[in-house]
């Protein structure tokens, strides 16, 4: 019986046929070139149509011309004027929104009181749309900075913590439990263990929330910003200056990639344990 | 230092788990507790170590741990609970932070139980670096950082491979001839069981009870793969708890 299927091979009517392949797939791996030639093309294509005329003037501004109009901005050195306050008011109302959003998290990951207490309370913050509470904050904060930074970290906090605690919430017990049967101290199992392992759920949270602050801040510098991404973005839109308009979105996207990258750095930094 | 318990009994929502568990756990001494699944081993675990309450009975320690004892009763779990995050050194010292140990004394300790667990060479490996049974030398590594009056294991084995599983309890058997220590070992695997145990604590299903305690007298080094006399044993573990485990088995499970 074995000796007819190993002399198989030679037998025509047993035709070998080598095993389908249906494995692979589904791991995503890093292909950065991908990401740049997909932006690339669609330039291409914008400006070719707009160049040939099958794009109006009306609909897409040149890339070349909002390429021009970005070299203009920085030659004439407004383009800091504006990214300065932008970058300053990201960073402190982020940096609020995400401290404080990241506490009230880990706070409500740990103590049951202060989950059942808080969760409906977030849940009920979250879907407000932030911007529609501007005007309120600059009753509460006044028109300068202070109401943009209240609107920002306003907006962040809320994402954050519900990463944070979800987070929290996914830490290993066990781990938890091997802190407490070695006689750790409730500060160190927050500390050494929880919070380690609760980052990699922080850190794709803080993804979303940065994306939401860069949205938030065209909405704050609307009212009572002279400089400013978003303050000039507005300005261009009122006065349907295409050129500068898109010069302006194109800032923020690469605000958003810069941003992301960062994030991906301190993963990659932060969360090497991982498997 | 010794370990008594008195009457442990406990339920979960009305469930009884154990009944009247009464044991005695001798300084310098590996009892093993075997019994079906279910019936309330790594519960009785927790209890001894304090991680969970029982409904009734008591456990008490007799006499003091003995000098230098940073964690008398220590755990070995069988997920191994390293940090993934921590190097094999940084998981140790984990333990000894606490302690306000740092520095060179925390280097002192740590080289000396990597050296005994044979683990200096991976002081600096992650836990994703390593195979199972490094990873339960580093778990057991680290238990002996501590310095415990009692190690409390459960099922350290049974994640791994019955060829790890073999050097594993060869290291722990020479472990334990080098200097004795106590132990209250969570298995059911009777082979384990008989390699290991001074004394073996057989349970019944769930409502746990204490069926039988078998001692075996010959001295752990001389416990041989393929052991006559352990064979003899093992194979009389298993008749009492055959018809138990068969039970146990056919049970609903209801949770
Ligand atoms: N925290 C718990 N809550 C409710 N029931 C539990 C809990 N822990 C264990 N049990 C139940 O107690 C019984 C004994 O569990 P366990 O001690 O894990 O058994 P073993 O380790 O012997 O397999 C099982 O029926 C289990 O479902
Ligand atoms: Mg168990």
């Amino acid at each position: 019986m074995s000796d007819a299927t190993l002399s198989g091979a030679t037998a025509p009517a047993t035709a070998a046929k080598p095993v389908a392949f249906r494995g692979g797939g589904f791991a995503p791996r890093p292909h950065r070139w991908v990401g740049f030639v997909v932006f690339v093309v669609l330039i291409l294509i914008a400006e070719w149509g707009t160049r040939a005329g099958w794009i109006s003037a009306l609909t897409l501004p040149k890339p070349s011309d909002v390429l021009a109009t970005f070299g203009e901005l920085y030659q004439s050195g407004m383009l800091f004027k504006h990214l300065g306050p932008s970058l300053a008011r990201l960073f402190v109302g982020a940096l609020f929104g995400v401290t404080v959003g990241v506490s009230v998290g880990v706070l409500i990951g740990l103590f049951s009181y202060v989950r059942a207490g808080a969760v409906p309370l977030v849940a009920a913050l979250f879907p407000i749309p932030k911007i529609a509470l501007l005007p309120l904050f600059v009753i509460w904060f006044g028109i300068g900075e202070g109401s943009k930074y209240a609107l920002i970290a306003f907006g962040t906090f809320t994402p954050t913590v519900v990463a944070t605690y979800g987070a929290v919430d996914n830490v290993d017990r066990t781990l938890i439990r091997m802190g407490q049967s070695f006689g750790l101290s409730w500060w160190s199992i927050v500390r050494k263990i929880v919070l380690p392992g609760a980052m990699p759920g922080i850190l794709s949270g803080l993804r979303i929330s940065l994306a939401i602050a860069i949205i938030l801040l065209v909405a704050a510098e609307m009212l009572g910003a002279e400089y400013g991404i978003g303050a000039y973005i507005l300005q261009a839109g009122s006065l349907y200056d295409l050129e500068r308009l898109f010069a302006g979105v194109v800032i923020l996207s690469v605000l958003g990639v810069v941003v992301s990258a960062l994030i991906g750095l301190i993963e990659r930094r932060v969360l090497g344990w991982r498997t | 230092m010794d370990i008594r318990l008195d009457g442990i009994s406990h339920s979960y929502d009305g469930v009884a788990v154990m009944n009247d568990i009464t044991l005695d756990i001798p300084a310098g001494r590996i009892v093993c507790i075997v019994g079906p699944s279910g019936c309330g081993k790594s519960t009785l675990l927790r209890f001894i170590g304090g991680l969970e309450r029982p409904g009734q009975g008591r456990i008490s320690q007799i006499g003091e741990p003995p000098e230098g004892c940073l964690n008398p009763l220590t755990y070995i779990f069988q997920d191994f609970a390293l940090l993934p995050w921590r190097t094999v050194e940084g998981n140790i010292s984990l333990v000894l932070e606490d302690h306000g140990i740092k520095g060179a004394r925390a280097r002192e300790i740590i080289g000396d139980v990597l050296a005994r667990t044979k683990l200096t060479d991976f002081a600096k490996a992650l836990p994703k670096q390593l195979s199972g049974g490094m990873k339960q030398r580093v778990a057991i590594a680290r238990a002996l950082a501590v310095n415990p009056a009692v190690m409390l294991m459960d099922e350290p084995l049974s994640a791994l491979d019955s060829q790890t599983r073999e050097l594993l309890m060869d290291d722990l058997i020479s472990l334990w001839s080098r200097q004795p220590f106590t132990a209250v070992y969570v298995t059911h695997n009777l082979n384990e069981a008989v390699r290991l145990g001074h004394q073996i604590v057989v349970l019944s299903r769930r409502p746990g009870r204490i069926q039988e305690v078998v001692t075996i007298d010959k001295p752990l080094d001389q416990r041989q793969f393929g052991d006559p006399d352990l064979d003899e044993k093992q194979k009389y573990l298993w008749q009492l708890m055959r018809d138990e485990a068969r039970a146990a088995d056919a049970e609903l499970i209801n949770v």
